[in-house]
Parts: C-alpha cells; sequence; structure tokens
C-alpha cells in the first residue's frame, strides 16, 4: 500500500466520521436538539477534524523525513481508524464538540504560522552545518582574506571570497547609481506633479517592470545589452571586447530595481502630511523648493531604508548576474570586464557534477551563508528605519 | 534702485532663477518617468523580435520512399526486428526523396548530394521511423512528409541567417540558401505556425529547430500545483492566526518580524535549503516538480501571508462585532464573516505569489531542474510518488537554452520568454478582474 492511498483512505474516514457523528448524538437523545451541548454539525465538525488532523501531520512529517516509508502507510491508517473510533466514542450529547472543534483549528492556525519560523531555522540550519564542514578542510582566514578564486576539482584550490565580493558590491553599487536617482525621481513627479491620467499610465507601467522575472532581464542582458554596450561603448573605448561585463549586469539591474525604489519611495513621500507642504508652500516655496527643503528631508529615513531594501535585492539577485556579469572572478576597476558575483559562483559550484565531501563544492554552502548574513543585516536595519519612520506622522 | 527694477509687471532676476529651477526640476521628474517607460519599451522590443519567430517553422515537403528492402528485409513486420534500423538507416531514404524532389521541380544546384541531404533537420528521421515503426504497413510505398527544414534553413526564412553569414558558416553554404529559396519558390518549403515548440519535449545541442517546452509547461503545471495546495491553506491559516487571534507577545512579535525577512531572503537560498533539506536530507528526487513546489512554496509563503494579512485587516471591525454580539464563536465570526469578505483580496494575493513563483529561476537551478528532460513527466508514478520524475520548468528552460552554443537556441528562449510571460499577463489579468469586481470599499 503507498502513502497515497491510505492518505485518500484517512480523507475518506474523516469525511464518514463528519456525517456520522451528528446522527450518532441525534439518535441517542431521540432526535431532541435542545438536550444537545452544540449544534449537531459542530458534532461532525469535532468529529471529522479529529481524524483529519492527525493523520495529515503524521503523513505529511513522516512523508518529507522519509522514515518507516515501509510502515508509515500502515501507521497512518492505523492513527486514522483509531481516531475514528475513539472520535465516534465522544459523541455524547453533553460533549462541548464546538469548544473541541474550534481547539483544533486554533492549533493548525498556530502550527501554520510556526511554518515561517520552521523555515528560517531551516535555512540556517542548512547552512551552518555545511559550512562548518567546508571550514574543517579550509581555513576560514584565507576564505576571507585571501584574494584569489580559482577553484580546482583536483584540490588545492584557492576559494577567497575577497573578488567575489567585490564583484558584487560593485555590481550592486552600479546598478543602485542608476536606479535610485530614476525611482526617486520618477516617485517624486507621479506623487506631486503628475495628474490622475498621468499616474494612471506611468504607474502601471512601472509596475510591469517590477512583476518581469529576473530570467527575461538576464536574457536581455545576454542578448540585447551586453553586444550594444561591446560594440558601441567598450571596443571603440578599448575597454575590452566581452560582451558579459560589470557595466551590462548594472545597467540591467538599474531597470530591474526602478519600480522598487520608486514604489516605496512612493508611499514613503504619501506619507508626509499635506499640512508641511502647505506650510512650505505658504510662505511663497515653488514647489520644487518645497519638495527639496520639506518633502524629502522628512522623508528621508524612509527613502534610506527603501534605498537599502534594494540594495539588498541587488546583492542577492542571481539570474541577471549569471546571464550578464561573466564568471571570471576578477577584482578591477574597469567596468566593461567581466566580473563574478557571489550568487554566480553558488550556482556554479552546486549545479552540475557536485561532490558534497569536497571543499570546492561546500564553499557554496559558505558563500551562501555569507549572503544570508549580509541581506539579513541590511533587511532588518531597513526594515527597522522603515517602521521607525511610518510611526512618526500618524 | 529704479522702480522698474522691482515691478510686480517685470520678473527680477532671482525669480526667474526660481522658475527656471522649478522647470529643471519637474523636467528631471519626467525624464526619469520615460526613461522607466522607454526600459520597459526596449526590453518588450528585444524580447518579443527575437522571440516571435519561434512560434513559426519552416518544413519541406516531401515524398519518402519507405523500401522493404532497407526497413524490413525480413519481411514479416515484426516491430522489434524493424527497431534494429536506426534513424541513420532512414537517412538516405530522406535524402532520396528530396533529391527526386529536387528534379521533379527541375531545379539545378551544385551541392553534393551530401549537401543536400543537410537542408533536412536531424530530427526529421526519427519522425520519419516512429511514423513507420507505427504504421507497419506503410513500408513498401512512399508517403508524403512535412519535414523539419534544418536550423540554418529555418533561420534563412526568418531573417536570422543571410547568404553573407552563410558564406562563414561551416554549417551551411550560399548555394544550400538558394536551394532553399528555389524549394519554397516552388511551392516545396512552407514556414508555419509551429504548435511542436509549445507542446514538444526539448531537443539535443545540435537541432534547435526540434526542441520545444512541452516538458518545462508540464513541469511549471505541476510546480504550481503544489504550490497552490500547499501555500494557500498554510498562507491562510497563518495570517487568520496572527491578524485575528494571536496576543501580541513576544513570540508573535518574533513570527511577524521573521516573514518580513523573509520575504527580502535572496531567492537563490531558498534553492540551498532545497538542496540540503529537501535532497540531501529527506533525499527526494532531484529535478522533481515536488521538490521544485515545496521551494517555491516556502519562497512564496511571506508574500502570501503579507497579502492576506492586509485583506484581512481591510476588513472593518463592526463585522466582527456584529456577529459576536448575536452570540458567534469568535472563530465562527472569523470563518463565517470575515474571511469570506477577505477572500477576494487573498485570491489576489495568492494569484500575483503564484506568478512570482512561476518565473523564479535560481533555486531551481540549485535542485537539478537544468537536466535535459525528453520523458513528459507522469503526475503519478509507482517509483517516483506524487509529482517525483524528473523535469523542468518554463524559467529553466530559457536558462538552459542561453547555455548552448548553437545560435538558434537564442530565438528559442525568446520565444520561451514570451511563453512564460503569456502566462504571467494571463495570471495578472485574472487577478486584477478578480480585484475590480469583488473588492468592497468600507
Amino acid at each position: 500500500m503507498s502513502l497515497s492511498t491510505s492518505v485518500i483512505i484517512a480523507i475518506g474516514l474523516s469525511i464518514l466520521a463528519y456525517y456520522v457523528a451528528p446522527r450518532r448524538v441525534l439518535f441517542l437523545t431521540n432526535g431532541d436538539r435542545r438536550s444537545l451541548s452544540a449544534l449537531p454539525r459542530q458534532y461532525g465538525l469535532s468529529a471529522g477534524l479529529n481524524v483529519f488532523l492527525p493523520t495529515m501531520l503524521v503523513a505529511f512529517i513522516g512523508g518529507l523525513s522519509g522514515y518507516g516509508s515501509e510502515m508509515l502507510p500502515v501507521i497512518v491508517i492505523v492513527i486514522a481508524i483509531a481516531m475514528f473510533v475513539w472520535s465516534i466514542f465522544q459523541t455524547r450529547p453533553d460533549f462541548r464538540a464546538r469548544n473541541n472543534a474550534e481547539r483544533l483549528i486554533t492549533l493548525f492556525l498556530i502550527g501554520a504560522s510556526a511554518v515561517a519560523i520552521f523555515t528560517t531555522i531551516g535555512i540556517v540550519l542548512s547552512m551552518l552545518f555545511e559550512t562548518m564542514n567546508f571550514f574543517r578542510d579550509y581555513s576560514w582566514t584565507d576564505f576571507f582574506f585571501s584574494a584569489e578564486w580559482s577553484p580546482n576539482f583536483r584540490g588545492n584550490s584557492a576559494l577567497g571570497i575577497l573578488p567575489l565580493l567585490w564583484g558584487t558590491l560593485y555590481i550592486s553599487f552600479t546598478a543602485l547609481i542608476f536606479a535610485v536617482p530614476i525611482g526617486l525621481f520618477a516617485a517624486i513627479y507621479l506623487s506631486e506633479y503628475a495628474g490622475p491620467r498621468m499616474r494612471s499610465v506611468a504607474k502601471p507601467a512601472i509596475e510591469i517592470l517590477a512583476g518581469i522575472p529576473t530570467i527575461v532581464y538576464g536574457l536581455f542582458a545576454l542578448i540585447t545589452v551586453g553586444p550594444f554596450l561591446r560594440d558601441y561603448f567598450a571596443a571603440p573605448l578599448g575597454l575590452g571586447q566581452s560582451a558579459s561585463s560589470v557595466m551590462t549586469a548594472a545597467l540591467v539591474m538599474g531597470v530591474m530595481l526602478i519600480p522598487f525604489v520608486s514604489s516605496l519611495s512612493d508611499d514613503i513621500i504619501n506619507a508626509v502630511p499635506q499640512t508641511m507642504r502647505d506650510g512650505s508652500l505658504g510662505l511663497g516655496a515653488t514647489k520644487s523648493e518645497t519638495i527639496r527643503k520639506v518633502v524629502i528631508p522628512a522623508a528621508l529615513p524612509g527613502i534610506v531604508g527603501a534605498i537599502l531594501l534594494a540594495a539588498s535585492r541587488a546583492i542577492g539577485e542571481t539570474m541577471i548576474v549569471v546571464l550578464g556579469a561573466g564568471a571570471a572572478a576578477r577584482l578591477s576597476l574597469n567596468p566593461f570586464e567581466a566580473m563574478t558575483t557571489v550568487t554566480v559562483k553558488i550556482v556554479s559550484q552546486l549545479t552540475g557534477d557536485t561532490d558534497f565531501a569536497s571543499p570546492e563544492t561546500l564553499v557554496a554552502f559558505a558563500l551562501g551563508l555569507t549572503l544570508f548574513v549580509i541581506t539579513l543585516c541590511l533587511n532588518v536595519f531597513a526594515l527597522y528605519i522603515v517602521r521607525k519612520y511610518q510611526e512618526q506622522y500618524e | 534702485m529704479s522702480a522698474a527694477k522691482n515691478s510686480l509687471l517685470s520678473v527680477d532676476a532671482h525669480t526667474k532663477k526660481r522658475n527656471a529651477a522649478e522647470k529643471r526640476f519637474k523636467a528631471y521628474g519626467l525624464s526619469a518617468i520615460i526613461i522607466a517607460m522607454l526600459a520597459l519599451a526596449v526590453l518588450l522590443t528585444s524580447v518579443l523580435s527575437t522571440g516571435l519567430n519561434a512560434f513559426r517553422q519552416t518544413y519541406i515537403t516531401i515524398e519518402v520512399p519507405l523500401p522493404e528492402t532497407k526497413l524490413d528485409k525480413s519481411g514479416v513486420r515484426d516491430i522489434d526486428v524493424m527497431k534494429k534500423v536506426t534513424t541513420i538507416g532512414y537517412n538516405p531514404l530522406l535524402r532520396d526523396g528530396l533529391l527526386v524532389a529536387i528534379e521533379a521541380a527541375g531545379i539545378t544546384t551544385e551541392l553534393s548530394n551530401k549537401d543536400i541531404g543537410k537542408l533536412i533537420s536531424k530530427e526529421a528521421p526519427a519522425t520519419v521511423r516512429n511514423h513507420v515503426l507505427a504504421n507497419p504497413d506503410v513500408i513498401g510505398g512512399s508517403m508524403t512528409f512535412n519535414l523539419l527544414a534544418s536550423g540554418r534553413i529555418d533561420g534563412y526564412f526568418k531573417g536570422r541567417v543571410t547568404m553573407e553569414s552563410a558564406a562563414l558558416d561551416g554549417n551551411t553554404s550560399p548555394e544550400a540558401l538558394q536551394l532553399a529559396q528555389d524549394l519554397k519558390d516552388a511551392g516545396l518549403i512552407q514556414t508555419r505556425f509551429n504548435w511542436h515548440f509549445i507542446f514538444a519535449p526539448d531537443a539535443s545541442d545540435q537541432r534547435p529547430e526540434a526542441a520545444g517546452l512541452g516538458v518545462a509547461i508540464l513541469g511549471s503545471l505541476y510546480m504550481m500545483t503544489v504550490v497552490l495546495v500547499l501555500a494557500l491553506p498554510l498562507g491562510v491559516a497563518a495570517s487568520i492566526y496572527l491578524e485575528e487571534f494571536s496576543p501580541k507577545n513576544r513570540w508573535t512579535d518574533l513570527i511577524e518580524v521573521n516573514i518580513s525577512n523573509l520575504a527580502a531572503v535572496p531567492s537563490i537560498v531558498y534553492g540551498i535549503l532545497g538542496l540540503a533539506i529537501f535532497i540531501n536530507f529527506m533525499e527526494f528526487n532531484q529535478s522533481s516538480p515536488l521538490v521544485g513546489g515545496l521551494v517555491l512554496t516556502l519562497m512564496t509563503l511571506p508574500t502570501i501571508i503579507i497579502s492576506t494579512r492586509a485583506s484581512l485587516k481591510s476588513v472593518p471591525p463592526s463585522i466582527r462585532d456584529a456577529a459576536l454580539g448575536v452570540g458567534a464563536s469568535k472563530m465562527q465570526s472569523v470563518f463565517h464573516h470575515v474571511l469570506p469578505l477577505a477572500a477576494p483580496g487573498i485570491l489576489t494575493g495568492t494569484i500575483i505569489g503564484l506568478a512570482q513563483a512561476l518565473g523564479e529561476t535560481a533555486p531551481l537551478l540549485l535542485i537539478g531542474m537544468v537536466a535535459f528532460v525528453r520523458e513528459y513527466p507522469a503526475a503519478y508514478s509507482a517509483d517516483a510518488g506524487l509529482f517525483g520524475e524528473a523535469s523542468t520548468a518554463l524559467p529553466v528552460q530559457v536558462f538552459n537554452w542561453t547555455q548552448r552554443a548553437d545560435p538558434g537556441f537564442v530565438e528559442r528562449a525568446s520565444g520561451a520568454i514570451i511563453t512564460l510571460l503569456v502566462f504571467l499577463l494571463i495570471m495578472n489579468t485574472i487577478a486584477i478582474i478578480l480585484r475590480r469586481k469583488f473588492e468592497r470599499r468600507w
């Protein structure tokens, strides 16, 4: 018997319990509804949930962990039958069925909200263990402070994170240089100047940019932006012959970040009270003076938070840099040269043939943990600033 | 100081400067929006112009002789014996058919017979072979087939390959293109809509003309099913607890901070989680839609929770109070009154979360969905279990094709992107319609 058959049987049993329990309790009182402790339907609900929730829990956890896979279907059936029999016996006129059903539902709700905690624990643990394995084989000082990255699957690799971090930060910073002014000005124009018609066209158009998957941006970098920059900028200026470069990835990533910056800043600018604008305008300031000297300073903490969130998004971005930035680990200042990032190397070390005993594969987990810590710090800091600011004018 | 200088009717230098600054500032804002819209336009045109060609395909119509001496020497039509004739055995038959067709059309060419054979795709012999094995009684006669033209010929009719580029290309020549043009004029080559691209499985490195999205679409569909079945109930349950029941204490604060952080964790980190926990620790099948769906579920859960909480929050407290006032329990007030009123918002948020999951690539690369898969994955099989068979996904297929050498695959990758964008467009349109139609303002 397979797990899915026994799960279907268990679901069938819980539906049966849902229909049998009300009939039984009405039979016990000879159809007198007034002597029941709850509506007959609640008896059904309680009995059905009694069977359904424990069996699903066991089947799901057992199925995920893969333990006792031969016995599991049998265990599920046994639990289902036992709970069925028990809940039918439990169904008596003086049984507080609704309270029982609601207690079970609350437990399920709590369990569901704990999934978020388990996910975080899973993320941290999964990377922590393999990272510890990695540092057993490879010295952590070399990992964090060596400027050479040349993995070699026969051993003796140099696995220094510095060139990868340099590429990541260089690309993210350049992308933000494009995205922040454009996104910020777009947000200012949309919230302060644009009429309703302009808003109704421009806002959805910018939001479309946010809904496009990153692989599309990656392909755009690969087939359009990369060759264009090479043929019209890099090659004539003598700066390089490579289509994949820091500039390619950064330009495209900048486009990706525009809606991110603009929608966050839009919310924050709109949260600045109208009275502050009116006060400034009343003193004779022009609209742009009001924005520059009153609105922006008031919104500044929130805008900084938005930029930090955008930076964290840029640092963790994968597909654009995989397709646009190249694979060569390099410490260079030339923006038209191919460079690589932490995320690109995580992908390249973990796809294809991987051997989970070699440091060349395990380094990906150390890279992942580094990435996670960096983005986590940025996020926590940014969310703290944004939240603190939002409360300011409420 | 003269009176004219300070007149209300003429603007002084300082005001002029301030007004100019105002105009400049406004122009900056407008140009920022124009740049953003321009970027969107360039992006879409670039993808559409290369990708739309993938939906048309060039076919050669020829009559292929199917002699018994070559295909079934024994003459007993035993399938197992006939299978011994590989596609290499079918190759010369196709070439003969094409040569006859060229002669009949009165076209002359300087190409060698071998080069003429190269006009036909390497996939075509397999097409003919499969047809013969399925219908053994066609052997002995001849049959008209619509066969795929090779990638370069296909590219010529779509403008990707020109006479100049062909002269430098080892795989084709200007003469071959000329011959193809003559065949087209004679009506033997047509370019038609390419259903094959949407339904066929992937093809190997050498034959971009045969590559299709069938397996990838199926894989994405399976993963979306997993995400919907798991993420919607879990997300809604978690939001109901956090919004309606949870006491305000440290524990719920922790969960809240956690969820907003999880929403901003880079997607590739979820891929590492999937690889370490679902594949290495729990030993699920690599590249299976089940693992992909689980990873994407964990990834979209925060999005769904955040949007569900927003729509629960927008239901006014008077609804809850009224329900409680007539004697409903807290649970009944939530499930009978608040949840139905919040349902349109929840659905909209879920569809947007699904759309995000559909386009996600990076975590799927790490759990092995880049593998080359030609078999359509079954939803359930006895060996692999539910959604356990190897598969790919739409965005990963795009990535996969960009990594291949043949330029024909660039067109395929852009075509796959168009397919992906069409799916996203449909999902977002449904979300917008739902929101317009059912959303209530209080």
